[in-house]
């Protein structure tokens, strides 16, 4: 694909960083607001050479995508919140099974069939797993369409390197609007080995089994050991966008489309003097708690901003425990937010501190 | 991969005119005495071989007794979510179209919970195989009802005999595949008895070459007996299969689109 800028949905935005990304195969079931990615998919998957299938359900895409990680190939799919929720259990035996892949989920409005409007109500989800059994998934939150492209690109690089699936947690917002994006490939795709544990026909070597059952005692024990090292062991990949925090007393943290909007409030209200930054999770598993902790420790107060009614709150507050507490403004899923939604609280909150 | 495994006891001037599938690992498997998981296992890993496909094959296995056929079989595996397999074997075929692909399901998996993936998967026209093994009861779990239960039969949920006014009917699978388009086989065959189990290898030959032909989805469904959740003996269940289930589930092929065969011996 060449190096240019065009101004598309961040829907499309992601179509187009998995394709650069090497994805072969996409699988999905339609849902607001998120549908333009299989309407793009069906096109796009069989000119690249690919394949896409409209699932009957989400929990057939899911368990599709898990049948082509299984083949070692670089596969997705998408959805929105009711239908994510429908992918948990193969979500589960992916990385129980230690299978790639990746899912995109671009949140809308909660609980039940709630809206088709943006919302982050599916953070708890997104970053504790979402199905059963003790497993994490590595949770990307584009702000943008060029952080969706760009974060595609990442994500199947991820999902190979810790042989584990990626969530990519976008919103309404996200997913829905346009901008100028520019589009890239990566100069190479790193297998990360994948022939020596694929299911792809055993010809001269020893058969590939991959699966999450382990009956016997102290086996599963082990397994989880090693899984949780691998959990462990993804916090390498952490990462948060930092805005004029050095000097800050109020530190607003915010992720996603949110944390965007936030960052437009934070700049508007330095201008007028206040003294006030902001932490934007661009991973939010593995959590950024080590960059929140060092800014607890010079002693800034924090005021943590979501599109729900109080979730990654939980986790900042788990980051600066033992030097400070986090004020919480939740904006109810139902309606979307604009900048100055958030200047009242901002202001309220760095009341408190002074 | 395993070779053949080599015999003890075989010396110089003797001849080996015998030996186990190289399909099937040569490992004890933990079903039941009587179950007919192994005779179905038997017949696949023969015609695996017999057909040349134990190196491209991928077994999807699925969750029940069964679930452990990766460890019989000496082929690529995947262990799917309950029901799901047919959607895990369509999103692996889509990504590897030159493997052989091929589920192992039994009833509870495929028509209670995966009842919705095996018909679009079927109705896509999945080049894909089904092998379903149709015992009338959950075994792994310990004999429940299953969709297929017969009527009147006793199992663990239900202690008085199914009753169609609370239960509803045994779901004849073969049949209602069948009847989709994308099926270009389906048949029902039985492994109480010699002859049966020689029709029923023609069968899954015959649903294997469905695929090995880039046809589309062939479906096997083959009578099991489970000895230990019918509180019978053996022999027992092997004739239940004859008088009880063959009269409701009856053997024969119900769809053959009539494409080619492939290698020796094809089963019509």
């Amino acid at each position: 694909m060449e190096d240019k800028k065009i101004f598309i949905r961040g829907n499309e935005a992601v179509c187009y960083g998995a394709l650069s990304a090497g994805a072969r195969c996409y699988f999905g079931y339609p849902i607001t607001p998120q549908s333009e990615i299989p309407e793009m998919m069906s096109k796009a998957m069989p000119e690249a050479g690919g394949s896409f299938v409209q699932a009957e359900s989400e929990l057939a895409a899911a368990s599709m995508l898990m049948g082509a990680a299984a083949a070692g190939v670089r596969a997705f799919t998408s959805s929105s919140s009711p239908g994510v929720s429908l992918m948990q259990e193969c979500i589960s035996y992916m990385s129980g099974s230690q299978l790639p892949a990746v899912i995109v989920n671009m949140n809308r409005g909660g609980p039940g069939l709630g809206d088709i409007g943006s919302a982050q109500g599916d953070y708890y989800q997104a970053t504790r797993g979402g199905g059963h059994g003790d497993y994490r998934t590595l949770t990307l939150a584009p702000s943008g369409c060029q952080e969706a492209h760009d974060m595609m690109i990442r994500a199947f690089d991820l999902a190979f390197k810790y042989r584990n699936p990626v969530l990519v947690l976008g919103d309404g917002v996200v997913g829905t609007m346009k901008e100028p994006v520019r589009l890239w490939t990566p100069s190479q795709i790193n297998s990360h080995a994948a022939a020596s544990w694929q299911v792809s026909g055993a010809a001269g070597r020893e058969k590939h089994v991959l699966k999450s059952l382990y009956l016997l005692d102290g086996v599963l024990a082990a397994h989880n050991r090693k899984l949780q090292e691998k959990f462990a062991a993804m916090r390498a990949e952490t990462e948060a966008e930092c805005v004029e925090t050095a000097d800050a007393s109020l530190v607003v943290v915010a992720y996603g489309s949110i944390g965007r909007i936030a960052k437009s409030a934070v700049r508007l209200l330095r201008s007028q003097g206040l003294k006030v930054g902001l932490v934007r999770p661009i991973t939010l598993y593995p959590f950024p708690d080590k960059v929140l902790q060092d800014l607890a420790e010079h002693g800034k107060k924090f005021l943590t901003i979501e599109h729900n009614c109080g979730q990654m709150v939980d986790d900042v507050r788990l980051a600066i425990r033992g030097y400070a507490d986090s004020d919480f403004h939740g904006h109810m899923p139902g309606a979307v937010p604009a900048m100055d939604d958030f200047i009242g609280p901002i202001e309220e909150a760095a009341r408190r501190t002074a | 991969m395993n070779a053949t495994p080599s015999l003890p006891g075989l010396v110089e001037g003797e001849e080996l005119i015998f030996s186990p599938p190289r399909s099937l690992t040569p490992v004890p498997t933990h079903y039941c005495p009587g179950c007919h998981h192994g005779v179905a296992h038997r017949l696949v890993a023969e015609l695996l071989d017999e057909m040349g496909l134990q190196e491209k094959t991928a077994l999807i296995s699925s969750i029940g007794c069964s679930v452990f056929s990766y460890n019989y079989f000496e082929v690529d595996a995947l262990e799917a979510p309950h029901g799901r397999a047919p959607a895990v074997a369509t999103g692996l075929k889509r990504a590897r179209p030159d493997c052989f692909v091929f589920t192992y399901q039994g009833d509870g998996d495929l028509a209670s919970i995966g009842l919705a993936e095996i018909m679009h998967a079927a109705n896509r026209g999945d080049k894909i195989s089904i092998v379903f093994v149709n015992n009338t009861v959950y075994g792994m779990t310990g004999g429940q009802m299953a969709p297929t239960t017969l009527l009147g039969q006793k199992t663990t949920t239900t202690p008085m005999g199914r009753i169609s006014e609370d239960c509803g009917y045994p779901m004849r699978m073969a049949e209602i595949i069948s009847g989709l388009d994308g099926t270009v086989y389906s048949a029902r065959g039985a492994l109480n008895d010699a002859k049966n189990i020689r029709q029923a290898k023609k069968m899954i030959r015959r649903a294997f070459e469905a695929q090995s032909t880039n046809s589309g989805l062939g479906f096997v469904e083959l009578l099991a007996g489970c000895p230990t959740n019918w509180h019978m003996d053996a022999l027992s269940s092997n004739k239940r299969i004859g008088t009880e289930l063959i009269p409701v589930f009856p053997l024969g092929v119900f769809k053959d689109n009539g494409f080619a065969e492939s290698g020796k011996g094809g089963g019509k």
